[in-house]
């Protein structure tokens, strides 16, 4: 057994982990307060890494790419709520898919349409440069600092769900939609910040990945699956679901990597699988929800 | 019970019977038709046209590469109905259409996967009529193509593809191949890496998961073994469309290893290349890339590139020294303002060397325009001499072997490679009898 490995690895599986649970965490509100599923969410998320490379060309500031990516998420996704999704509340789950699939589409060509298929570089911020010796392990910094990044964000989100008004509307959307409305509380432009929320995480997610992974008009594919596998495993809607499932998503894909590389992938989706035969509601799913 | 099934067995057996001998007389009566029914011929042939079929990946991993294919198709498809670029330098075409009918085509998207360019290639050769499929830039797709070019009968010059079974194993008599083999390419990159790197270094490789990964794998180490002495210390094998390579690239860092042999390919080769700088890999190792994906140096940057030893279809610099290469890279970069990419030249020269084809065979008759190909007719192309070998349909021509320039020597930046060698192609196509090929009938 190389123990420096499996260390080097436990820590990777982390910071690939909390990469995950940030994608995850749009989708996861979304799907939980508005039963809609986000099939365009990976679209979202590679938007959010384009605007961040566009606002990057113009001034260089990491720092701006990543308000931009967020801000125009944030308003690409109150237009896609108040034009679309929002006609589609009361419609079974396979228009959702069809609708937010068909609007990912679109949008991934339009960005190719515009960028071209050769991918675009949005380098490692100054401050993230290089690589950190952590006695076990030789990382590179800004993998590192992500993890901080990602742990500020989800400490913003927590906040937001559990300690305002706003919060507490829409968790309890997502426990008894009828509930809420019966209360009188307006549900509509509660809806549309949430729908917002999530593409901004999503935005978040797609410029913080930017530097490390390429930006490409298809980025979003992948991470889309496998961020569907995360809220899988931690429970539709669930704010610890996504952060646990991320986390165990990230280990998954780490630890079968030093040993049989070639399955990592495939072990997420048996984990996926194990979790739905044991706890089809996930691990912090509430059973009987819609 | 017993009796009736005995009896229907013998009904069975006398059916069949029957129809061999009804068959037989009926092959017979085809084959003294002057005129033969072989996959779309004479149907694909009638009108004062003929429909070509191309299948690239335009959305994938391989999207960038596909893009490139796809604008070598249309030049080649426009020089053979126009006139133009090196339509002008062989003498059998005209520059009017091949045999005097215009090309037509259509393109289809495989999404870089086998199914979708199944379908497509499918569609085009029922539908369409096409005389002629061609396209990809992932192995996997190309063999699946092939397949289906034998099964319909329909020529297939196999676009971007590098697995050593395209022309081994999974040959195929209507398919041709022009892009080097895996084993071409690393037999034509060892001497280089050799006189670079010296001796007995420890290898460690990155492999796409799937045929062409495997046959660059095998290849390479193969050859730095036998000929370098290098130890083989590691194999990562990775999906394609892999996002970020961070544990493969710990265990590639923890392999020992002092060369990093980098076979990922496409978007792929851009995220590992530069997550491997990012996770101190570049520092610690020299990377070899045994064949560059097209815009790789583009998209990871000169600081990275340079030194970087690999091999390529083909590169533009050789423009400077081949009038043919110049004829070809000029006409290109005047119609899409860029340097054109080893893609585009396959699809280009593969265009040309099949209108040859069936110009000297003096029909589009599927059989006898591979009997064309295969009479080992030299064509002078960007590579200089051409030709297909008649064991495994693999073009026989020169591989370059290139290495990343330093960021202050480009000249400007698409420069990002020095073309050391241009290994000639007899010395490193693979014996017709170790391919594993066995090419079906006509």
């Amino acid at each position: 057994m190389n123990w420096a490995l499996l260390w080097a690895q436990l820590f990777n599986g982390l910071t690939l982990g909390a990469l995950l649970v940030l994608v995850a965490m749009g989708l996861t509100i979304i799907f939980g307060a508005l039963g809609v599923i986000n099939f365009a969410h990976g679209a979202f998320y590679m938007v959010g890494a384009y605007a961040g490379y566009v606002a990057f060309e113009a001034t260089h500031s990491f720092v701006l790419a990543v308000v931009a990516g967020t801000l125009v998420l944030l308003l690409l996704g109150l237009v896609v709520e108040r034009g679309l999704v929002r006609y589609y509340y009361r419609r079974p789950h396979e228009d959702q898919i069809l609708m937010t699939f068909g609007l990912g589409i679109i949008l991934v060509e339009a960005i190719r349409a515009y960028f071209g298929g050769i991918s675009k570089r949005l380098p490692v911020p100054n401050w993230g440069g290089g690589a950190v010796n952590l006695g076990f392990l030789y990382y590179p910094t800004y993998r590192i600092e992500v993890l901080g990044i990602v742990a500020a964000a989800l400490i913003v989100l927590y906040i937001v769900l559990y300690r305002t008004r706003l919060g507490l509307i829409v968790r309890a959307g997502i426990e008894d939609q009828l509930m809420v409305n019966i209360l009188g509380i307006n549900v509509r432009r509660t809806f549309l910040i949430v729908f917002g929320l999530g593409s901004m995480a999503a935005g978040f997610a797609g410029v913080i990945n930017a530097p490390i992974v390429t930006v490409v008009p298809d980025m979003g594919t992948l991470v889309l699956v496998q961020s569907f596998v995360v809220v899988v495993i931690g429970g539709v809607g669930s704010f610890w679901g996504a952060l646990v499932g991320g986390l165990i998503a990230g280990e998954i894909i780490s630890l079968t990597a030093m040993v049989q590389p070639a399955y990592s992938e495939v072990m997420l989706f048996a984990a996926m699988a194990i979790v739905l035969i044991l706890r089809p509601q996930g691990l912090f799913g509430v059973q009987g929800r819609q | 019970m017993s009796k009736e099934s005995r009896k229907g067995l013998n009904r069975r057996s006398l059916l069949k019977s029957a129809a061999a001998v009804s068959a037989f007389p009926l092959v017979n009566i085809s084959r003294s038709f002057a005129e033969e029914t072989i996959g779309n011929y004479p149907a694909g042939v009638k009108g004062d046209s003929v429909f070509v079929g191309v299948i690239v990946p335009l959305t994938g991993a391989y999207s960038a590469e596909g893009a490139d294919h796809l604008k070598g198709f249309q030049l080649a498809f426009e020089h053979l109905n126009n006139g133009g670029g090196l339509v002008g330098k062989i003498p059998t075409l005209s520059g009017k259409g091949v045999l005097g009918k215009k090309i037509v085509y259509k393109w289809a998207d495989n999404q870089t996967k086998p199914g979708p360019a199944v379908q497509a290639a499918t569609a085009f050769i029922t539908n369409d009529k096409a005389m002629m499929i061609s396209g990809c830039s992932s192995s996997a797709t190309a063999i699946a193509l092939e397949k289906v070019a034998q099964r319909y009968r329909v020529i297939n010059m196999v676009g971007g593809s590098g697995a050593n079974e395209t022309t081994g194993k999974d040959c195929q008599r209507y398919a041709f191949r022009s892009q080097p083999s895996a084993y071409m390419a690393a037999k034509a990159l060892a001497p280089a890496i050799g006189k670079e790197l010296g001796k007995n270094r420890k290898a460690v490789y990155l492999v796409p998961d799937y045929a062409y990964g495997h046959s660059v794998f095998d290849s390479t180490s193969k050859f730095t073994e036998q000929q370098l002495g290098w130890k083989t210390v590691g194999q990562q094998l990775c999906p394609v469309g892999t996002a970020d390579y961070s544990s493969f690239l710990l265990n590639i860092a923890n392999s020992g290893a002092d060369v990093f042999v980098n076979v990922a390919f496409g978007a792929d080769s851009v995220a590992s290349t530069k997550q491997a700088k990012q996770f101190g890999v570049l520092d610690k190792m020299k990377m070899i890339v045994p064949n560059l994906s097209a815009f790789q140096g583009k998209e990871v940057g000169a600081e990275i590139m340079q030194g970087v030893y690999g091999t390529l279809d083909f590169w533009w610099t050789l423009a400077e020294t081949i009038p043919e290469a110049k004829i070809f890279v000029d006409a290109f970069e005047a119609k899409y303002k860029y340097k054109p990419r080893w893609l585009a030249h396959i699809a280009y020269t593969q265009m040309l060397v099949w209108a040859d084809a069936v110009e000297r065979a003096k029909t589009f008759n599927p059989v006898s325009v591979i009997k064309a190909l295969e009479s080992e007719h030299k064509l002078k192309m960007p590579l200089g001499e051409v030709y297909y070998r008649a064991c495994d349909h693999q073009q026989v021509r020169a591989v370059p072997v290139v290495v990343g320039k330093k960021p202050s020597e480009l000249r400007n930046p698409e420069d990002i490679y020095k073309v050391v060698g241009l290994t000639p192609g007899p010395d490193v196509v693979p014996p017709c009898d170790s391919t594993g090929c066995k090419l079906p009938s006509y």
